[in-house]
């Protein structure tokens, strides 16, 4: 037996090419947005991998350092450091902003990091060009997303740090790149006040009777020195000696340092459970609505395409054929201006991904769940069509 | 009565119930033996098209008797239980526009029925093919139906009406839409394959110019049938 729904699509293609161009691009930017969605996973994934940290210490009852803002002074991680089961504690610093470049910003992650111990949690953990940070200031790393080159002079806050080295996929969970520099910049660089505001904060101070009593001497200028000073960090990222677990190691950390500590997979939790779930419910009704109207279109098109052939129909009823050989010719179809689609839209997606600015990571379970999706959609759509079909009368062929 | 063709006794249908209830077709009896063309006239709500679809199992009549050659296949009620199987074995159609599926050519056009009926693709072309051949249309086998005159176009569907070597052909005013000529010439090739085929064919028309053609004519009015027999008519 001849297929129907293929000599039909042969003799109007332009109408299922063109369609199906149309349903593809759709069907691209459906798979677009579920790449977007699985690139801030990976982005989120590849912030706590890239870290090299078993352990997040952050403010008590906060969910820093990513999610929330937490703050802790910045030699706790000394104590840390000596108890048992911790390989290495470092402090560090993140600071969302813009980084000026010559005539242009560029978001990045600022990430402070302590001088002088490459491979220390917190660093990145391979160059693709340069070196490590190796001054105590002025020094910067830069994710090569950024753009910056190796010599580059960059502008964070009022201090220019020169790019001595490039690493590859550190970024933030929102895909931010990261610009590393020295821990001592990056806490200036947190609270660094313009001079205005340090004059008027001084004049405070010494306005105020409690600081500036003359019968204690020096006071007033222990407190102006405390106020200029940032001895806070955000987190201190630790690392597990071999053979212990995550929670022998936090459980006294937070009895005796009064801390939060969170273990890979509860940070894990905190990014993608919390930190991207209202992007990642905003796609999600993306999917829905580009579901829909992709259902819609292939709906009418295959109405259209069964209304004129009513006559056709009716006349293949007429002389004998079974209504499954119609209903197969009609889902057929509907499946075929699937796969046109389907096949467009991974093309379009797979072509458009490395020029969006944020990772669009395209999983190969994504496309399969994609394809199935699509035909599943073009077989329901495909329903009202059949229906109609199923309802012409044979008897309308002959005249009367 | 014969043995063969078709054969029709006290067949009525009636459409609607109590008040509203419209007998179309009254007792009608008509015969028709294989090999020969008869033709079926009569004016706008007669009850040509409404006997040509109780002959052609589309609709059920509401009582009488129906036989294709041998077999009953409506006695106060269907004999057959698939009718959809009888009429695309038994029953041949041709209609008053050729309506042949755009999408097939014209082998394919006329191989469907019996790829439809099981046979295999290239033995339903090959029988396509002979028929197309006797219906001087074989030059056109691979051309699509947008590319047939309209003549061409009415011979391939009577070729699809003939596929499956039915008892008999059920022609909807086949001529309608074709000038005196190309109307001469399809009565001619429906005379043609009754006889090489015996086909008992019904042609219902209106058209003036081919009712001399036939032989035998059976004229309905208001649901009745009058059959006219005439010497002098007919035409080879």
């Amino acid at each position: 037996m001849i297929s129907l729904a293929g000599r039909d699509i042969l003799h109007s293609w332009g109408k299922f090419v063109f369609t199906g161009i149309g349903l593809g691009l759709l069907i691209g930017v459906t798979l677009t947005m579920a790449g977007v969605y699985r690139g801030m996973v990976a982005d989120g994934k590849a912030l706590l991998d890239n870290s090299g940290a078993d352990l997040w210490v952050v403010q008590r009852e906060t969910l820093g350092p990513y999610a929330e803002s937490s703050s802790i002074y910045d030699d706790l991680w000394r104590g840390i450091r000596a108890m048992p089961g911790v390989a290495a504690a470092a402090n560090v610093t993140y600071l969302t902003m813009q980084v000026r470049h010559g005539q242009r910003d560029v978001r990045a992650m600022v990430v402070g990091i302590m001088a002088g111990n490459p491979g220390d949690p917190g660093w990145p953990p391979y160059l693709v060009a340069g070196r490590q940070i190796t001054r105590g200031h002025y020094e910067a790393v830069a994710d090569i997303a950024s753009g910056f080159q190796l010599g580059d002079e960059l502008k964070i806050r009022r201090n220019h740090y020169r790019v001595v080295g490039l690493t590859r996929r550190m970024v933030s969970s929102n895909g931010d790149p990261m610009v590393f520099i020295p821990l001592k910049d990056a806490q200036e660089a947190q609270f660094l006040k313009d001079n205005d505001a340090i004059w008027m904060q001084r004049r405070r101070t010494a306005a105020n009777p409690a600081f500036n009593r003359p019968t204690v001497p020096g006071l007033l200028e222990a407190v102006l020195a405390s106020q200029t000073v940032n001895n806070h960090v955000n987190a201190i990222l630790v690392r597990l000696a071999p053979g212990y677990t995550p929670e022998e190691v936090a459980a006294p950390i937070r009895r005796w340092k009064r801390l939060t500590v969170y273990d890979r997979s509860q940070m894990e939790e905190i990014l993608i459970g919390k930190l991207i779930a209202t992007a990642a419910k905003q796609i999600g009704m993306f999917l829905v609505i580009l579901a829909v109207v992709s259902a819609a279109i292939v709906a009418f098109i295959i109405y259209t395409l069964t209304m004129d052939k009513i006559r056709e129909i009716a006349v293949l009823k007429l002389i004998g054929t079974r209504n499954r050989t119609i209903a197969k010719m009609i889902m057929q179809q509907a499946l075929a201006l699937g796969s046109i689609g389907f096949v467009v839209g991974k093309i379009a997606a797979t072509f458009a991904a490395p020029h969006f600015p944020k990772y669009v990571l395209l999983m190969p379970e994504d496309s399969i769940a994609g394809f199935f999706a699509v035909m599943l959609i073009c077989v329901l759509a495909s329903l009202v069509a059949i229906r109609l079909a199923l309802k012409v009368d044979p008897a309308e062929a002959i005249g009367g | 009565m014969t043995a063969k063709g078709i054969h029709i006794e006290r067949l009525s249908k009636r459409y609607g119930e109590g008040d509203t209830a419209v007998l179309a077709l009254k007792n009608v009896n008509m015969t028709v033996a294989p090999g020969e063309v008869v033709g079926l006239i009569g004016p706008s709500g007669s009850g040509k098209s409404t006997l040509l679809k109780c002959l052609g199992a589309v609709i059920d009549p509401t009582a009488g008797r129906m036989m294709l050659g041998d077999e009953v296949i409506y006695d106060d009620g269907w004999k057959v239980r698939d009718l959809r199987a009888l009429r695309r074995d038994k029953i041949g159609f041709v209609f008053q526009a050729p309506y042949l599926i755009p999408f097939l050519d014209v082998t394919d056009n006329v191989a469907l029925l019996p790829m439809l009926a099981g046979v295999p693709n290239e033995r339903a072309r090959a029988r396509a093919l002979e028929l197309l051949t006797a219906l001087d249309v074989q030059h056109r086998a691979n051309a699509m139906p947008s590319q047939l005159s309209g003549g061409e176009q009415q011979r391939v569907a009577i070729a699809r009406g003939l596929v499956n070597r039915p008892p008999v052909i059920l022609a909807d005013e086949p001529t309608a839409p074709l000038d005196s000529q190309r109307a001469l010439a399809v009565i001619r090739i429906l005379n043609d394959m009754a006889r090489r085929y015996q086909t008992a064919i019904i042609v219902v028309t209106h058209d003036e110019k081919i009712i001399p053609t036939f032989k035998r004519i059976y004229h309905i009015r208001d649901g009745v049938t009058h059959e006219e027999v005439g010497e002098g008519r007919g035409s080879d």
